[in-house]
C-alpha cells in the first residue's frame, strides 16, 4: 500500500456543522456560541447550526456548501458516529466529497446526555470540536476496498430455524451447505407431539420440510457431522467440516432397520437421546421413524464390535445390501462459503439442580419434554400416559417457571414454557381425564391465538393456582396424601397455604443456550450475551446478525423463542445471508493498519498480538504483512510496534496527535 | 490445630450435656480446645429483632476477642449451638458485605478498645470432626459400636441456611456419615433440616410445638428409636415437650433425643456422667445400650 | 341474624404511608425488597405459614403498598423462626428473614405490635444481656410469662422443675467473666450511630 501524503493546510476549507437534535442538544448546550467559536477555528470557512443535520434538509445544507463554497472537509458536531457516520458520509460522496473527510464531534452522548450544567457543557462540546477540526485537516481521502463473496451459504443445525432457512436459500438457486450434529435433523420439534396454540401434530407439519431438504438439489445434508475450525473473513469463510462415521455406507442404506432387530443386544441398553432418557435403544438404531436421512447409524460408546472387537456381528450378516462398514473413518469436507447462519437451538434446564422439586428422586416427576414423547404415538409409551410405575395419572401437576426468572439459575424468562404448559395440562387432561393443576406465576400468552388457547384450556376445567411451589413430597400429612407428591404452594390469589397431592408432576423446564455455546461461540468469532444465548448485533433493529460480518443467527440460539418466531427469524437470517450473496461482494472499512516495510525491522512482536491473526512474516523480506482483508482496525499492532513501522488508516499518528493538540490547546 | 470455644449462654444451661459431652469427646480425641475467656451473649435470633446494630455488635465483640487470641488468619473459634453458629458467621458476613454494618461495628468495638480483622473461621462441631478430625480418626477410637441402634439425624435450620459451608443445604450428611462410623444405623427420613420451631415452643406452644412433633412423628416412623441433634434449642424443643405433644397429638412412644456427641461418647466407651446422660429428660442411655445389646 | 356493621374496605392514597416500603429497603439485607414478583414461593415453604395472618408475600405487599400499621399489627412478624427457608427459597434472592427482622424492629421501636408474648420477650433478653453479658435464659422466660400470661408459668413448672433437677437451669446469675460495663459501653456506641438512608 502507498505511504499516503498529508495534506497542505492551505487547501483546507473546513465547513462546521453543529446539530441541534431538537432539544436533545439545544437544550443543554449554547448552540449559537459553539457555532461563533467554530468559525474562530483555523481551517475553518463556514460555521453553521441545524436544528436535525442527519435529516434530508441538513444533508442538502451539507451538499450545498461542498458544491457551491468549496468545503472540502466536514465536520458534524452531533451525535454518535454508531448512529449518523454512515449518513454524513453518504451526504460527501452524493456532493462528490471523498466521504473519509468526514470527522464527526459526539456533543450528545458525551456531553449534553451526561450533564445538566449549560455552562460546562458548552465548554467540553467546545474543545470536542476544537479537536475534530484540527483532525479534519489531516484527513486523507480513504477509498472502501471490495473483496468478492463465495456464492454458497452454510447453515449449522439442522432444526426448524436451519430447515426454513436452507429451503429459503435453496430456492432462491443459492447452493446450501445444512450441518447437523445429530444423526438427523429435525431437532426439537420432531419430539414434541403437538405444536401449539392449534395443536397440529409436531411430524406432521414438520416432515414434509424435511424431506424437502433431502430431495432439494441445492441443499447439501450433512449429517452427524460438526463444523471443527472457521477461518477467513466475511464473504470468504473457509470451514472444515468433520463427517462423523456411520459405519454404515449411506449409498447402500435404504432405511429397512433388518440390521437393527438383528442386533445381538435383544433390549437396548443405551438411554434413547430422542426418548429424553425415557426408553433405551440398541447400539445400531435410527433415531425416530422419520429421521432424515433414513439411515441407520452404529453408536461406538455402545456397539460391542466397535469397542471390543468381538461380536458375531449378526448385523452384517441380516443387511442384503452388505452396507454395514465396520472400517468407516471420519471424513474431513473442506469447504468455502460467503456467509454462515447459526441454528444451533437449545437444551432444556435440568431440573436435578432443584432439588426441592423431587426431579430424579421421585419417579413419576418428569419435565415437559418428556411428557411430550409420552403422549406421543411412536414415544416409549406409544402414546398411552403410563407413569413410570406403570399407574395412569389421575391427577397432575404442571409447574411452571421451573429454572426460569430465578436469579439463582436463569434470570431470563424463557418465553415458551406458559403456552408448552398450557399444552401439556391440555393433553394430560385429554388422554386421561385427569384433575390438572397449572401453578403459575404470571400468565405469559402474547401471541396471535395464544391468550384464546388460554381461554380453551381454563374451559377445559384445568385448575390455575397463581403460586410457586416450595416443593413437592411425599411426605403425606393427611390419609388423602399417602403415596402421593404433595406441592405445596401459596395460593396468592386467595391469599392461603394449600397443599395439593397429585400422582404426577410436571415440571415446565426452561430454555437455556446449549452446552457447548461456548466452545461453538469461539469457532465462528461471535460473541455471547449475559444469558449464554448468541448476541445479537442490536436487540431492536439487529435481531439476526452478529458483530461478525457475514454471520447470522437464527432461532432459540439467540434467545428463547417459539417455533412462529424462529420460522420467522430463520426466513430474516436467510434473507440478510442472501443480500450479501447476491450483492458479490463486501466492502471493508479503510480503517485497517499497514505495515511500512521500509521501517519494520521484523521484530515479530504485532503478529501474535493480533486478535484476528492478521498478521504474517513475509520470510523472504523478513517484515511483517497485514492481511487487509482480516484486519478490523483495531490498533493493537500500531500500539505495540516498536519502530512505528505499523500504522493505521483513520488513525494516523498525526490525525491523533492534532486531534489532542485541539482539544488541549482549548481546555 | 487450636479451637477457641464459644459456649453460647444455652451451653451453660439447658444444653449442659452437649458442652460436657462434646469437651469430653474432644479431649479423648486429643483435640487442643480453649473456652474463649470473656466471652459474651451472641445476641441470638432475639437481639436481631431489637437493635441491628448493637445485634452485629455484640456478636463481633467475640470474633474479635477471638482474633486477638490468634495472629493473622489462625483463628478457629469453634460454636456447638447453631444459632450462636449462624449469628457469628451471619456478623462476618455483613460486615464484610455491607460497608454501613462493617462502620458501625468497627466504631463500636473500638469503644472498648478492640480491633475485627475478619479472619476468624467460625466452626461447627460437625465441621471439626468430620472435616478436621476425620471420621477414620474417629473410628480408631470406637471401641463400643452402637450397631443395632436406629438413628435418625436432626440437624436442624441454621448450620445449613442461608450458607451451607460444610455440608448440602437440601441433604445434609455430615452427621449421618459420622453416625455411620460409630456403626449405628441411621435411617432416612424427610425432615432433616425442618425448623424445629425455635424460641416459639415456649412463646407460641400450639405453633411450635406442632412442628417439634412432626419431627418426632416422622423419626419414630422411619424406624428410628433415637433422634441425633446438634443444637440446644432443637434439642430442648424435641425432647422437654413430649408430655405435651403426646398429649395434644396422641402421639404415643416417642424417640429419645441426645446430642450427635453424647452418642459419640458411648461409642468410644466413655462413662455416661462424663457425657450429661444423666442429665436428659428422655432415656437415651437406656435406649442406646437397650439396642447395642450393652446393658451396663 | 342481627346487624352486621359494614365496613368500606376501599384504601385512598392519603391513608397509606408511602415512604413505609422505602424505610424498610433502606436496612442492610432489606435491600432488595422491590424486585418481588410476589410468586408466593417464600410463603408455600415457610414452616409457620399456617398460623399467620398474613403471608410473608402478602407482608412484602402490604410493605411495598403503605399498609404499615397491617403490617406492624400482624402476628406473622413474630411467628418468624428465622428458619432462612424463605430467603434460599427465593427466586429473586430477597433476604426475607432480613425483612422480617427489620418490621420486627420497627414494631417494637414504634410501640405499634400484635398482642404477643415475643416482643416482651425481647425486651427482657437485651436487659439480661446489658446487664451480665449472657441471656439468663430461666430468668427471661419467667420474667416474660409473669408480665404477659402468669398462668403459663404454671404449665411450664413441671418442665422447669424436671431441668432444675437434672442441673440444667440455674435460678443463679450467669454473668461474663470480664468487666461487663464493656456490654453496656458497646451497646451504647453501637446504638447511637444512625442508619442514614440507603438508596431508594
Amino acid at each position: 500500500m502507498n505511504i499516503p501524503l498529508s495534506t497542505k493546510k492551505d487547501e483546507v476549507r473546513i465547513g462546521v456543522y453543529v446539530c441541534h437534535c431538537g432539544m436533545n442538544i439545544a437544550g443543554k448546550v449554547h448552540i449559537d456560541a459553539l457555532r461563533d467559536f467554530a468559525k474562530t477555528l483555523p481551517g475553518v470557512t463556514i460555521s453553521r447550526d441545524f436544528k436535525f443535520m442527519c435529516s434530508d434538509s441538513g444533508q442538502e445544507l451539507l451538499a450545498d456548501d461542498i458544491k457551491k463554497h468549496g468545503v472540502n472537509r466536514v465536520v458534524v458536531a452531533s451525535c454518535s458516529p454508531l448512529l449518523h457516520e454512515g449518513t454524513f458520509r453518504g451526504a460527501l460522496v452524493k456532493a462528490g466529497l471523498n466521504p473519509f473527510f468526514y470527522q464527526m464531534a459526539n456533543i450528545r452522548e458525551h456531553v449534553a446526555w451526561v450533564t445538566n450544567d449549560r455552562d460546562l457543557a458548552t465548554e467540553k462540546a467546545k474543545a470536542l470540536i476544537a479537536g475534530a477540526v484540527r483532525r479534519a485537516a489531516r484527513a486523507l481521502a480513504l477509498e472502501k476496498k471490495r473483496v468478492n463473496v463465495q456464492k454458497d451459504i452454510l447453515i449449522v443445525g439442522g432444526g426448524i430455524a436451519g430447515i426454513h432457512a436452507a429451503l429459503n436459500l435453496a430456492e432462491s438457486g443459492k447452493h446450501v451447505y445444512l450441518v447437523e450434529r445429530e444423526p438427523t435433523i429435525g431437532g426439537h420439534m420432531a419430539q414434541f407431539d403437538k405444536t401449539f396454540p392449534t395443536l397440529d401434530c409436531a411430524a406432521c407439519i414438520l416432515t414434509p420440510k424435511m424431506s424437502a431438504v433431502k430431495n432439494h438439489p441445492n441443499i447439501t445434508l450433512w449429517t452427524y457431522s460438526e463444523v471443527e475450525e472457521v477461518s477467513g473473513f466475511s464473504g470468504n469463510f473457509k470451514v472444515r467440516v468433520r463427517r462423523n462415521p456411520r459405519y454404515i455406507k449411506e449409498e447402500l442404506c435404504v432405511g429397512c432397520n433388518e440390521c437393527i432387530d438383528a442386533c445381538v443386544f435383544k433390549k437396548g441398553k443405551t438411554l434413547d437421546e430422542f426418548n429424553v432418557g425415557l426408553s433405551q435403544r440398541k447400539p445400531i438404531y435410527s433415531p425416530f421413524p422419520q429421521a432424515t436421512p433414513a439411515l441407520v447409524v452404529i453408536d461406538p460408546n455402545s456397539c460391542l464390535e466397535l469397542m471390543k472387537g468381538k461380536c458375531k456381528k449378526s448385523c452384517v450378516d441380516a443387511c442384503e445390501r452388505a452396507a454395514i462398514d465396520f472400517e468407516q473413518q471420519a471424513r474431513i469436507e473442506n469447504i468455502d462459503v460467503g456467509a454462515i447462519i447459526l441454528s444451533t437451538g437449545f437444551k432444556t434446564f435440568d431440573p436435578t439442580r432443584i432439588p426441592e422439586y423431587g426431579y430424579g428422586k421421585y419417579n413419576n416427576v418428569y419435565t415437559t419434554l418428556e411428557v411430550e414423547r409420552l403422549v406421543n404415538a411412536s414415544g416409549p409409551t406409544q402414546g398411552e400416559l403410563v407413569l413410570r410405575d406403570g399407574s395412569r395419572p389421575k391427577s397432575a401437576a404442571v409447574i411452571h417457571c421451573v429454572g426460569s426468572r430465578d436469579r439463582r439459575y436463569n434470570p431470563h424468562c424463557s418465553s415458551v414454557c406458559c403456552m408448552a404448559s398450557l399444552k401439556i395440562a391440555h393433553l394430560i387432561k385429554e388422554r386421561t381425564g385427569a384433575d390438572v393443576f397449572n401453578f403459575y406465576i404470571d400468565m405469559r400468552t402474547p401471541l396471535k391465538g395464544y391468550e384464546e388457547f388460554y381461554d380453551q384450556v381454563l374451559s377445559e376445567g384445568v385448575q390455575f393456582i397463581r403460586g410457586r411451589p416450595a416443593e413437592v413430597t411425599d411426605w403425606a400429612l393427611t390419609p388423602s396424601e399417602e403415596g402421593k407428591l404433595v406441592v405445596r404452594v401459596e395460593d396468592t390469589l386467595l391469599g392461603t397455604p394449600r397443599r395439593i397431592p397429585v400422582d404426577m408432576v410436571v415440571l415446565a423446564v426452561g430454555l437455556e443456550a446449549q452446552a457447548d455455546a461456548e466452545a461453538v461461540q469461539r469457532v465462528f468469532n461471535i460473541s455471547c450475551s449475559r444469558d449464554g444465548f448468541f448476541l445479537e448485533r442490536h436487540p431492536k433493529l439487529g435481531p439476526v446478525s452478529t458483530f461478525s460480518d457475514g454471520i447470522f443467527l437464527a432461532g432459540a440460539c439467540q434467545g428463547p423463542k417459539d417455533i412462529p418466531a424462529t420460522v420467522a427469524q430463520a426466513g430474516a437470517a436467510a434473507a440478510e445471508a442472501l443480500c450479501m450473496v447476491d450483492k458479490g461482494y463486501v466492502e471493508i472499512e479503510p480503517n485497517t493498519a499497514w505495515i511500512n516495510a521500509d521501517e519494520c525491522s521484523g521484530c515479530k512482536t504485532c503478529i501474535p498480538l493480533c486478535p484476528f491473526r492478521a498478521i504474517s512474516r513475509d520470510e523472504q523480506r523478513k517484515v511483517a504483512v497485514i492481511n487487509e482483508a482480516l484486519c478490523k482496525g483495531c490498533g493493537t499492532c500500531v500500539g505495540a510496534c516498536p519502530s512505528g513501522a505499523a500504522q493505521q488508516n483513520l488513525f494516523t499518528n498525526e490525525q491523533i496527535y492534532e486531534e489532542i493538540e485541539g482539544v488541549l490547546s482549548y481546555v | 490445630m487450636h479451637y477457641l470455644y464459644y459456649p453460647g449462654c444455652s451451653l451453660k444451661a439447658t444444653g449442659r450435656p452437649y458442652e460436657e459431652s462434646l469437651l469430653a469427646v474432644m479431649r479423648e480425641l486429643g483435640v487442643d480446645v480453649e473456652e474463649l475467656a470473656d466471652w459474651s451473649c451472641c445476641g441470638a435470633t432475639t437481639y436481631m429483632g431489637v437493635d441491628e446494630n448493637q445485634a452485629f455488635a455484640l456478636a463481633a465483640r467475640n470474633l474479635a476477642l477471638a482474633e486477638r487470641n490468634c495472629s493473622d488468619g489462625c483463628a478457629n473459634l469453634m460454636a456447638p449451638c447453631n444459632a450462636c453458629y449462624l449469628v457469628l458467621n451471619k456478623a462476618k458476613h455483613y460486615v464484610a458485605e455491607y460497608p454501613e454494618v462493617r462502620e458501625r461495628v468497627t466504631g463500636a468495638l473500638k469503644s472498648i478498645d478492640l480491633n475485627y480483622r475478619g479472619d476468624v473461621a467460625v466452626r461447627h462441631p460437625l465441621d471439626i470432626i468430620t472435616n478436621d478430625i476425620g471420621l477414620e480418626a474417629v473410628g480408631k477410637h470406637v471401641k463400643r459400636p452402637l450397631t443395632g441402634l436406629k438413628v435418625a439425624c436432626y440437624y436442624g435450620c441454621q448450620i445449613v441456611r442461608p450458607y451451607s459451608t460444610f455440608d448440602n443445604q437440601y441433604n445434609p450428611t455430615s452427621m449421618d456419615e459420622l453416625l455411620r462410623a460409630l456403626g449405628a444405623e441411621v435411617v432416612e427420613w424427610p425432615l432433616k433440616t425442618r425448623c424445629c420451631g425455635g424460641a416459639l415452643t415456649g412463646t407460641v406452644p400450639n405453633t411450635g410445638q406442632r412442628l417439634s412433633y412432626f419431627l418426632l412423628k416422622e423419626a419414630r416412623r422411619a424406624g428410628a428409636s433415637l433422634v441425633a441433634t446438634c443444637c440446644p434449642l432443637c434439642q430442648h424443643n424435641l425432647e422437654c415437650y413430649q408430655d405435651e405433644i403426646e398429649h395434644d397429638f396422641a402421639e404415643h412412644g416417642q424417640p429419645a433425643v441426645a446430642y450427635f456427641t453424647q452418642l459419640m461418647g458411648l461409642a468410644m466407651g466413655l462413662r455416661p456422667a462424663e457425657l450429661g446422660l444423666q442429665r436428659m429428660l428422655t432415656p437415651v442411655q437406656r435406649v442406646a445400650l437397650q439396642a447395642t445389646g450393652s446393658e451396663s | 341474624m342481627g346487624n352486621m356493621p359494614l365496613e368500606p374496605r376501599i384504601k385512598y392514597q392519603e391513608e397509606l404511608d408511602l415512604g413505609f416500603g422505602r424505610s424498610v429497603v433502606a436496612h442492610p439485607g432489606a435491600e432488595d425488597l422491590y424486585r418481588c414478583i410476589q410468586c408466593g414461593t417464600c410463603s408455600s415453604t415457610c414452616p409457620l405459614v399456617t398460623y399467620m395472618e398474613h403471608t410473608p408475600r402478602r407482608i412484602i405487599a402490604m410493605t411495598r403498598a403503605g399498609l404499615k400499621n397491617d403490617v406492624l399489627k400482624s402476628n406473622t412478624i413474630w411467628l418468624c423462626s428465622s428458619c432462612y427457608s424463605c430467603t434460599v427459597a427465593c427466586p429473586k434472592q430477597i433476604k426475607i428473614t432480613d425483612v422480617m427482622y427489620t418490621l420486627k424492629r420497627e414494631a417494637i421501636r414504634s410501640g405499634v405490635h400484635a398482642d404477643m408474648p415475643i416482643p416482651v420477650l425481647a425486651g427482657e433478653f437485651i436487659k439480661s444481656v446489658a446487664r451480665t453479658g449472657r441471656s439468663n435464659e430461666m430468668r427471661i422466660i419467667t420474667a416474660t410469662w409473669l408480665k404477659t400470661k402468669p398462668f403459663e408459668l404454671f404449665k411450664q413448672a413441671w418442665m422447669g422443675l424436671r431441668l432444675w433437677l437434672k442441673g440444667r437451669l440455674s435460678f443463679g446469675l450467669h454473668r461474663m467473666s470480664g468487666d461487663r460495663r464493656q456490654i453496656r459501653k458497646l451497646l451504647v456506641a453501637a446504638g447511637e450511630q444512625n442508619l442514614g438512608p440507603r438508596g431508594g
